[in-house]
């Protein structure tokens, strides 16, 4: 599968040091067209430097990066923006990219803030502009996606909800996406490739290679080994519409 | 009738307006009203070397603005001062170090008051070239960095991962910064510059809800500004500079009335 045209960032051996510290060492990675390529680690462990380092936010870097496209999508982690802008949903909308109007409303109703559009980017909640980041990562129909923790404050019903239309994006549009994220539950069930970092790369792979890890295991402890053992026994199922369960 | 004097002098007023009603909003949005101010003051020097070379003075308050401006960019990388210090080392200094030069030149005449304050009275056909010619490239350049400076004042890292290159952008600008001060010069004086970015701007935030609207009533302010000012300068023989910031400064008081109409409304 890992045709070389299919790649679209590639980071070979990269670490970023500063202030002679280094965030992160000797990461190599590749996210390709269609696929879910997942960070996890504690904080701390460079996951958000390595997203950085693969967008090219950081220049000054060890190791190699190769980007491919120039078409990305990002939602940042942390997000400081100065309310002395008067900045409504619809004009954050294309700050990167002029889109029309109907990949705006599009965008905003898959995340549920249609509504939201004409008001004040200051005035929404915490979950809301999450919402708003995301339709406008996805709005401009990247060809790669990187999201940091993507739904950080989003309630609960509506986690599920983005993480399934996160899925959902990545098939329809096939573009690739480097997705950061705490909730192990997600990640083992819609990765197709996990990287375990922890100042460094403690372990990659599918899923379930991750999930054997003993490295992953003493990261996380033995919880987290459990909620992945349980996915492991539900692949003898398949899910078809409106939610029945076919066995295998 | 006017008088031609005047006449120019209007004309030159609304293109300082034209342009520094955009300029201005990004001077708030970014926090850069100390950073003009120092170019500002520089400009001074730019002034004092015109003389002394028998130089055009836009063109050397340019040159001497941008140099102001490598040199903090040096100095922020290379000391560990706060930026507001250097900033205020260097607008007193060049200012201190263009006025002893004036002490110099003591075989020309000097009009300080004219320069600090602006005069209209010296505004040449030429000035209106230059302010006409100059503003129109200024407005042309900032149009095409609009995207990437804009994202990048919203979130830089957006912009930056997004593909924008950001700092070319904030390069450009600065040059943009030193070129509008040069222009305006003449019109506004050095010490007021900073004024006519800022007062209409800030007025124009207090109407608007989105960035176009803060633009358009920022240049319609100035334009006010600038047409007001020079009235009451013609009538009651104010300096040209003092006239428009203190006209900028009552529309900006009116605008006031606006904000708390809103407040009103939301509660």
């Amino acid at each position: 599968m890992s045709n070389s045209q299919n790649i679209l960032v590639k980071l070979k051996d990269a670490g970023f040091c500063i202030n002679d510290k280094w965030l992160v060492k000797g990461v190599s990675l590749q996210v390709e067209k269609g696929k879910i390529v997942t960070l996890i680690g504690p904080n701390g462990s460079g996951k958000s430097t390595t997203a950085k380092i693969a967008l090219g936010i950081y220049k000054k870097i060890d190791g190699e990066v190769e980007k491919y496209t120039n078409k990305v999508g990002y939602v940042p982690q942390k997000i400081s923006i100065d309310w002395t802008l008067p900045l409504r949903v619809n004009d954050f909308m294309v700050l990167t990219e002029s889109i029309n109007k109907e990949s705006i409303d599009e965008a905003l109703s898959l995340t549920g803030v249609i509504h939201l559009k004409d008001k004040n980017l200051g005035d929404l909640s915490g979950g809301e502009f999450q919402r708003v980041l995301l339709a406008r990562a996805i709005s401009k129909k990247p060809d790669l996606l990187v999201l940091d923790e993507p739904v950080q404050g989003v309630d609960f019903t509506g986690e599920i909800a983005l993480y399934e239309l996160i899925k959902k994006i990545s098939d329809e549009l096939n573009c690739g996406i480097l997705l950061i994220s705490h909730d192990l539950h997600t990640v083992m069930t819609a990765t197709d490739h996990v990287v375990c970092l922890n100042g460094h790369v403690c372990c990659s792979g599918s899923p379930m290679d991750v999930a054997k890890n003993n490295e992953y295991k003493a990261l996380f402890g033995e919880q987290a080994f459990q909620i992945l053992s349980r996915y492991e026994h539900r692949h003898d199922h398949i899910h078809t519409d409106e939610g029945k369960i076919k066995k295998n | 009738m006017f008088d031609d004097f005047f006449i120019r002098a209007l004309v030159a007023g609304i293109g300082v307006a034209l342009v520094t009603g955009p300029l201005g909003c990004f001077v708030i949005w970014r926090r850069l009203s100390y950073f003009g101010d120092t170019l500002a003051h520089s400009a001074l020097l730019g002034v004092t070397l015109a003389f002394t070379m028998e130089f055009n003075i836009a063109l050397s308050v340019f040159i001497i603005s941008s140099l102001i401006a490598l040199i903090l960019i040096q100095l922020q990388k290379k000391t560990n001062l706060p930026g507001d210090a250097l900033l205020g080392l260097l607008a007193h200094s060049s200012l201190a170090v263009g006025l002893v030069v004036i002490g110099f030149l003591t075989f020309i005449r000097f009009d300080i008051m004219g320069l600090l304050f602006g005069d209209i009275l010296a505004v040449s056909v030429d000035d209106l070239l230059i302010i006409w010619i100059g503003g129109a490239l200024i407005l042309l350049v900032l149009k095409l960095i609009w995207k990437p400076l804009f994202a990048s004042t919203v979130n830089y890292e957006l912009a930056e991962a997004e593909g924008l290159n950001p700092d070319r952008a904030k390069a450009i600008f600065t040059i943009l910064m030193a070129a509008i001060i040069a222009i305006s010069i003449k019109m506004v004086g050095l010490l007021l510059i900073t004024g006519m970015l800022i007062i209409p701007a800030a007025m124009a935030r207090n109407l608007s809800s989105s960035p176009q609207s803060m633009v358009m009533y920022s240049v319609i302010g100035g334009l006010l500004s600038v047409i007001l000012g020079l009235f009451t300068s013609l009538e009651f023989n104010t300096s040209s500079g003092p006239s428009i910031i203190t006209a900028a400064l009552l529309l900006f008081i009116l605008s006031l009335f606006k904000i708390k109409q809103s407040i009103k409304l939301k509660n």
